[in-house]
């Protein structure tokens, strides 16, 4: 069996690694104070000393008082290490970096995720959904941002949650050592799709991550054959008001940009593969794979959703 | 007639020509009238469980549908609407609907019969405590029967809470139902509050309690302090979803953490409030099975206290991942941290006990003891949640599903099957089936296990709380097969114990006074006891007065054939709070109209609110009013129309 992608037994990045100990030794303490007490109670109740009621009454109060006074003698240790390792390691992992690599701001929405790239030239900033890339061994902050209700932004294996909460902005940072895919989850209860809205952080090299941020500056070009043109259109008139391509008309915001749709490997917030035929029946009838989705169902004829199709998939 | 309290009362003998003066003063009317009117604390104890006992089995079928959803990847035996509905009603059912609830009706029952007094401070007060706790539990369910459950989880964030998310009745039903609840638990806790200072029995000073009484005590002080600021959130919320404030709303200059603050301020020592109690029962039941009296009696009364002292500082736990800031942040984890100790005190108290005692195993015992591991399991998993930087990753995962429910099933539903085994023989005349008792243990100790034990890993491999579905890819399929198959085992186990409980009380073995051979007040009674509790008023020497032979001879002994009699009124006596010297005589009130009158008023009045009718609202209010007047009418025979001469 592979490792959970939502686990947090194991990390991949520094923030993360600093929890990862802390968390198995409170476990294993917590593991070996319940097994001491299994074998005490079962010990006890094996061997009664007694038969049949009514027994004498054994006499004196005081008498195993002692009990007490190792318990909580023995007791003390774990919870004093405890408590020491916890304000170290809150030290370490609390405060967001002093001069972080990338500055994020995440607006997590019903049930998506916003993410705008920070930059100190306006013409480096962008805007993507539901696929955060990093850079790897570079130190991430994320501005979380309320847009609606209270979300909760969570990568277990780079980072702890913290909630986005309307009227206030939290700060989280992440980072990551290793390449690869990380799954984030929501983790405050949000609404129906609650349970469907996850995202991905693609560490890669410095390199990629490069490239890719380049790419995604990009605005989409012009659809060139026909069919991707009606397309367009449509898309004009169906989606525009609500999601966004930088290059076209489309300026919506209330729905996940989508200039470089295709440059991501999941839609719907974590909850489709990218592939045509996925594409097909989420534009179709979202509320099919994800009932309670606040996209409506797209009354389109199968022309019509061909044509929008063979526009979508321009968005690379 | 001299007013009772002027008269000295008189002494005399436990005869029969006595208790036959008793039962004609005492007994409630027979038929109808008498069971809408009685203010017995015994009867409305006995309704308190059964309607508790009601609520556990519908959130126990909840529970079960939620799991046949969760028991395999994208299944869709259910929408994501009416799953949150379920698992809102399920929390909403366990936390506040049965939990309390049965709690408060062990102790209305067993009060009284513990501290040597005829009844509780306040019997109308316990009266309309039950009728106002059945109509939020009717209430409540009613929006759940048309609907509109509540959808937002029991703790209820906002802004998800206001109208702009959640247009439907739900959560007005909710918000509204929890006020009315909040009257019920408040006037309860205060009926138990001054009952535990003023009703016991002369000598049974404050060190010679029974650690039920400490338990519940120390809930309803707490409830009384903290069940203010729920019923206020709930009501600043149904404002901000009617009426456009914005006490919680950003937009209008509202803080959505504000309401998590009021919530937990009260949600967590709630959680102390539905354990205590049950803890209490466990510290007082098993050293009978031990034979000997409970190790460290002090050190357990102090730590309860202790527990909901700290139990008050800790709230903040539920909000470490809400962006407050790290030095608040290590004050709650740190007094997190610190209240394991109380905790721990109480564990190597009943370790002791089975130690140093003579174990006798029976059903009740059995479930006693697996108290204790289970409240381990529950509270180490507490502790490892209490880390701030630890908790940041098994906050709102399952991980925290599987601790509430070793504290919730653990701590509370254990230790209240095994007191149900242990005082049915007191509340109903007969012994429970021990065969079937085993049965029932077993059942529910593996099946609970089996459920939730893997439950830990669920949470440890990342599943988030209240998800309708997960993907299969997430390497939650397997363990959460198991976790259904073990909740329809404990279930089964819970059947066994209702089908149990139906079958003893109809045709179980006659039940001796004290078949277990107890130490308490309660077990100098007959089983069931007579309606006056207590012929003649006892007098108590020590801390168990039925063990007092058998413990040490020299002391006095406690006095319980013969005492004050007070056989010429509904008489009992008060004593002093901490030395209970007797103080004076007490008129008690008869059965009344009253308190059902000013329960079903309310009702009425909250159907109203929520209905916005606002000709209803006014009717509601008069209503309210008039059993109110009806209720506090100065009454020549409570001695409230004349002073008292000289």
């Amino acid at each position: 069996m592979s490792a959970p992608p939502l686990g947090y037994l194991t990390s991949a990045g520094e923030r993360a690694a600093a929890i990862v100990p802390l968390t198995w030794f409170v476990l294993a303490v917590s593991v070996i104070v319940c097994m001491v007490v299994a074998v005490l109670l079962l010990a006890a109740i094996v061997h009664p000393r007694g038969r049949a009621l009514p027994t004498a009454i054994v006499a004196g109060d005081d008498h195993g008082l002692a009990w007490i006074k190792w318990g909580l003698v023995l007791s003390a240790l774990p919870l004093i290490v405890t408590l020491v390792w916890t304000m170290a390691a809150l030290g370490r992992v609390a405060g967001p970096p002093r001069s972080p690599a990338l500055v994020l701001d995440v607006t997590p929405r019903q049930y998506w995720w916003e993410v705008r790239y920070d930059a100190r030239d306006p013409a480096d900033r962008f805007v993507t959904a539901n696929e955060i890339h990093i850079a790897t061994g570079a130190r991430v902050l994320v501005r979380l941002h309320g847009g609606d209700v209270i979300h909760s932004f969570w990568v277990p294996q780079l980072s702890g949650k913290t909630d986005a909460i309307p009227g206030q902005t939290n700060l989280t940072w992440l980072a990551a050592d290793v390449p690869g895919r990380y799954r984030g989850q929501c983790a405050e209860f949000c609404g129906l799709e609650h349970a469907k809205m996850a995202f991905e952080v693609v560490a890669e090299p410095p390199a990629a991550f490069e490239r890719w941020r380049r790419a995604q500056l990009q605005t989409a070009p012009p659809p060139s054959s026909d069919a991707a043109q009606r397309g367009a259109r449509i898309f004009q008139s169906h989606c525009a008001s609500c999601h966004a391509v930088r290059g076209a008309r489309a300026a919506g915001s209330t729905a996940p940009d989508l200039t470089h749709l295709m440059s991501r490997r999941l839609i719907a917030a974590g909850t489709l593969p990218n592939t045509r035929g996925s594409l097909a029946g989420w534009v179709r009838a979202p509320q099919a794979s994800k009932p309670g989705a606040l996209m409506p169902d797209q009354q389109l004829t199968g022309q019509q959703l061909g044509d929008m199709l063979t526009y979508l998939v321009t968005l690379k | 007639m001299t007013p009772a309290a002027l008269r000295v009362p008189a002494i005399g003998d436990d005869t029969p020509e006595l208790r036959a003066r008793l039962h004609a003063i005492w007994a409630t009317a027979p038929g109808w009238k008498g069971w809408f009117t009685t203010v017995d604390h015994k009867e409305i104890g006995i309704r308190y469980i059964v309607t508790a006992f009601v609520l556990l089995a519908l959130g126990g079928v909840e529970a079960l549908a939620i799991r046949l959803q969760l028991a395999g990847p994208d299944l869709r035996l259910m929408t994501p609407e009416q799953f949150n509905i379920f698992f809102s009603m399920h929390g909403m059912t366990m936390i506040f609907l049965y939990s309390s609830p049965v709690l408060s009706g062990f102790s209305n029952y067993l009060w009284p019969l513990l501290l040597g007094a005829r009844d509780m401070a306040f019997p109308r007060l316990n009266a309309f405590s039950y009728w106002v706790y059945l109509a939020a539990a009717l209430f409540l369910y009613t929006g759940f029967l048309t609907g509109n459950g509540p959808n937002d989880g029991w703790f209820n964030y906002v802004p998800y809470a206001e109208r702009q998310y959640n247009p439907g009745l739900n959560q007005d039903f909710y918000a509204l139902g929890m006020v009315l609840l909040g009257i019920s638990t408040a006037v309860g806790a205060a009926n138990f509050v001054v009952t535990a200072f003023k009703m016991r029995a002369p000598g049974m000073s404050i060190d010679r309690l029974p650690i039920l009484i400490w338990g519940t005590l120390t809930a309803s002080v707490a409830n009384l302090v903290v069940v203010p600021a729920v019923s206020l959130a709930f009501f600043l919320l149904w404002l901000d979803r009617q009426f456009g404030t914005s006490f919680f709303r950003p937009a209008g200059g509202g803080q959505p953490l504000l309401w998590q603050h009021l919530f937990w301020l009260f949600g967590h020592p709630w959680v102390y409030a539905i354990v205590l109690p049950a803890m209490g029962m466990v510290s007082d039941g098993l050293p009978v099975f031990c034979r000997r009296p409970l190790v460290g009696y002090s050190l357990v009364a102090l730590s309860t206290v202790a527990t909901m002292i700290l139990g008050f500082g800790v709230w903040v736990h539920h909000m470490f991942a809400t962006g407050l800031p790290g030095l608040s942040l290590s004050f709650f984890s740190g007094a997190s941290i610190v209240i394991t100790v109380p905790s721990a005190v109480a564990v190597f108290a009943w370790l002791a006990t089975i130690w140093t005692g003579r174990p006798v195993r029976s059903t009740a015992f059995l479930f006693f003891a697996a108290m204790i591991l289970l409240f381990v399991i529950g509270g180490v998993s507490g502790f490892m949640t209490a880390s701030v930087p630890v908790d940041w990753q098994l906050t709102d995962t399952y991980f925290v599903v599987a601790h509430l429910h070793y504290v919730l099933i653990g701590i509370n539903v254990f230790p209240v099957v095994g007191a149900t085994y242990f005082w049915f023989p007191k509340l109903t005349g007969r012994m429970m089936d021990e065969r079937l008792g085993r049965w029932n243990f077993w059942t529910m100790f593996l099946g609970f296990n089996l459920g939730f034990l893997p439950m830990h890993l669920i949470g440890l491999f990342g599943m988030p709380r209240r998800v309708w579905t997960y993907p299969a890819e997430m390497g939650w399929s397997a363990l959460n097969m198991i976790t259904t198959i073990g909740s329809f085992a404990f279930a089964i186990g819970v059947l066994l114990f209702f089908v149990n409980v139906a079958k003893s009380w109809r045709a179980g073995a006659l039940a001796p006074a004290d078949p277990w051979g107890g130490s308490t007040l309660e077990w100098a009674l007959p089983s069931p006891p007579a309606p006056y509790n207590f012929a003649v008023i006892p007098t108590i020497a020590s801390r168990h007065p039925l063990w007092e032979e058998a413990l040490d001879e020299n002391t006095p002994r406690s006095t319980i054939t013969r005492g004050m009699m007070l056989d010429t009124g509904k008489e009992t006596v008060t004593t002093t709070p901490l030395d209970a010297i007797p103080d004076r005589i007490v008129e008690m009130p008869c059965d009344s109209w009253a308190p059902l009158l000013l329960a079903v008023a309310l009702g009425i009045l909250f159907v109203a609110l929520l209905l916005k009718l606002w000709l209803a609202i006014a009717l509601g209010a008069l209503l309210v009013l008039g059993a109110l007047i009806l209720w506090l009418w100065p009454q020549r025979r409570l001695l409230e129309r004349e002073p008292a001469h000289g």
